[in-house]
């Protein structure tokens, strides 16, 4: 033991100085988010009201829910496109189930479970077949949603039983809804695996670089096909909620929600080449999104417009950097 | 090279051959050759789209916002047309294409001046074209009563037998292949989603390229968004919602590989008629159209299964050409 030299310390990751910290991107999403709270106060008198805000929260929660699985697929240099019809598939299951007299615990369990089967499904169509994911899941997406629609045709499922109405529409105290729950749970457990376990530095790895990932041991399919099983698994969960919430199933339910919820990854600086991100920064991004939609929504501004904002952010909230970056270097 | 793709083409081709004939076992009208222009013509719209997205996803990258844009300029034509009906129709086409490619510049400069990846900006700007067009129309709708005969009679006039909205297909085919097999623009768009390094040093432009072919997807998307009103003889917010994925269903099972590069014209169209036919012939074989969806996301799957095994075989002839060298 003796002889043995002192090991050098190498630090898992470098200091950052404070200044970084400042410029880094949550702190210009904490602004943004700040910045639009503040004028979402003033715009509306009935902004500021417990009941609102926690009105507000639905607006993030089931995308919110998805995003994080999201982001740890596109940092890792995926894409899976077919959650929303994920969603609408799980649904309609439900459905089916209520039609043959199921009770919640089991509509709870079938609404998980296909979730799981359909990002299994993805994820051993990229990872067995070598398939580009975009492809893949655009390709699943209209499976998944037209079976849906296979089987609901224009018809809906109604006839949820009541106590299957606490997911979407129940408080666990006071104002803070359940969903709004499961959104915080799931934030942690997402930051804990993603910025504090061995499985986290791999999906970076990967997503930085999956030839030298691979060389290194990391087990690039293994750990890819989690990742889909994962965005599977949490649609499924998005999809208890969402139809405990609107008590009603049609196939065009969640319609253009992948969209969305990638717009969220992305807006939270998770960077669509894959390689780097935060779930800091999706839990902000989830924020400022529902601050947006619902801060205009009680200005009276119809869905489609406040799309325009959502889509404004985006661009510019990515262009925001390069642009400063490039005035500094004086280019 | 050659004789590899068109092998792929023939393939599509048979493909589709045996899907007319399946289809005319159980309704044989359906192989009518007045059957089969009609299924041609409905097709026109999706087979120029496709087209428009193709020389974006040669170039590595994607333009997720064509039906928007779609929907936008066929708002501001059917606008026009309802408020000036003395406006010539040649004059409203360039107008459509004037608008779409100032749309399709915007996504081109993002992509190419900040160095956004194109399926971040296009994104945006689907979301944002599609609620610009709410702000324009306030929400309200463009009825065929509003709008002037030549608007609406234009596509449908026959010339040679063939109604014009074909024609402008066949020019806008015609066009492609010229561009992408006579042209050096067309030479350094392949060149692009092959190896974009290697295209820098052979002197192309990367970044401008990429802008001209957003331009391009502009242009196109502009055009069928008159053509598109025109034939469904409604402007809305909701025209085309959605309808981008279709576009590029197209082209992948049209054979052109995501990944930049690969692909051709034929193959294209190819990909739009495949899913062209199967929208005509549910119907008539008395399927319910709520299995199109379906239908066409088992296709895409099929289809991009086998793309990638001809990508495969193709990278090992690659190979050895280089070790006998």
């Amino acid at each position: 033991m003796t002889d043995v030299p002192a090991p050098r310390h190498i630090p898992d990751r470098l200091d950052k100085p404070l200044s970084s910290a400042i410029f880094s991107w949550e702190a210009l999403l904490v602004v943004v988010a700040a910045a639009i709270f503040a004028i979402n106060s003033f715009a509306s008198p009935y902004f500021l009201d417990p009941y609102s805000l926690s009105d507000l929260t639905f607006n993030f929660t089931e995308k919110g829910l998805i995003a994080f699985a999201m982001a740890l697929l596109i940092i890792s240099g995926e894409i899976d496109l077919s959650v929303a019809a994920i969603i609408a598939l799980a649904s309609t299951m439900m459905g089916m189930a209520v039609q043959a007299g199921a009770g919640t615990p089991v509509l709870v369990l079938i609404g998980i479970v296909v979730g799981l089967g359909c990002g299994t499904f993805n994820g051993l169509l990229v990872t067995r077949l070598g398939l580009p994911s975009i492809v893949v899941t655009i390709g699943t997406m209209s499976l998944f949603r037209g079976i849906a629609f296979i089987i609901l045709g224009d018809q809906a499922y109604k006839g949820y039983p009541e106590s299957f109405a606490f997911f979407g529409q129940g408080y666990v105290w006071w104002v803070v809804s359940f969903e709004l729950v499961l959104f915080l749970i799931a934030a942690v457990v997402y930051w804990f695996v993603l910025h504090r376990t061995s499985f986290g530095r791999r999906v970076f790895a990967i997503g930085n670089n999956p030839v030298a990932a691979q060389f290194s041991g990391v087990r690039v399919g293994r750990t890819k096909f989690i990742l889909f099983c994962l965005t599977g698994l949490m649609s499924g969960i998005a999809a208890v909620l969402i139809t405990s919430r609107l008590g009603s199933t049609r196939p065009s339910i969640a319609q253009g929600y992948e969209l969305e919820v990638i717009t969220m990854v992305v807006l939270g600086g998770v960077s669509i080449l894959g390689g780097a991100g935060s779930i800091l920064g999706v839990v902000l991004a989830a924020f400022i999104m529902g601050l947006v939609t619902f801060g205009l929504g009680l200005l009276n501004v119809p869905g489609i417009v406040m799309s325009i904002f959502i889509g404004l952010l985006l661009i510019i909230v990515i262009a925001l950097p390069i642009v400063w970056r490039r005035l500094r270097g004086g280019r | 090279m050659k004789a590899f793709l068109k092998y792929r083409e023939i393939w599509l081709l048979a493909a589709i051959v045996v899907l007319i004939g399946l289809i005319s076992t159980r309704f044989p009208a359906f192989a009518d050759p007045g059957n089969l222009r009609q299924v041609f013509n409905d097709t026109s719209i999706l087979m120029i789209l496709a087209l428009g997205q193709m020389v974006v996803i040669l170039t590595r990258s994607i333009d997720l916002s064509m039906a928007s844009n779609l929907c936008f300029t066929g708002m501001v034509v059917a606008m026009l047309n309802a408020a000036h009906p003395a406006i010539p129709i040649p004059l409203l086409i360039v107008i459509a294409l004037v608008v779409g490619l100032v749309l399709g510049a915007i996504n081109g400069l993002l992509v190419w001046r900040l160095n956004i990846p194109s399926i971040v900006v296009t994104l945006g700007t689907l979301t944002i074209y599609r609620g610009a067009t709410f702000v324009l129309s306030g929400g309200a709708w463009v009825n065929a009563d509003k709008m002037s005969p030549d608007f609406i009679g234009f596509q449908r006039a026959a010339f040679l037998g063939i109604p014009v909205l074909s024609w402008i297909a066949i020019l806008v085919i015609a066009l492609f292949f010229v561009l992408m097999t006579r042209t050096a623009l067309g030479r350094s768009i392949y060149a692009i989603g092959v190896n974009p390094t290697a295209s820098v040093y052979a002197g192309i432009d990367v970044g401008r390229t990429k802008f001209i072919v957003f331009c391009i997807s502009g242009m196109i998307g502009g055009l069928s968004g008159y053509l598109w009103i025109s034939r469904y003889v409604i402007a809305s917010v909701e025209v085309a919602n959605g309808y981008e994925l279709n576009i590029i269903a197209a082209c992948v099972i049209g054979g052109i590989s995501i990944a930049g590069g690969i692909g051709s014209v034929g193959g294209t169209v190819l990909g739009a008629l495949f899913l062209g036919i199967i929208s005509n012939a549910l119907p008539v074989i008395n399927i319910s159209p709520f299995w199109q969806m379906a239908i066409s996301g088992s296709a895409i799957i099929l289809a991009v299964v086998l793309n990638a095994r001809s990508e495969r075989q193709q990278g090992r002839i690659i190979l050895k050409k280089v070790e006998a060298a």
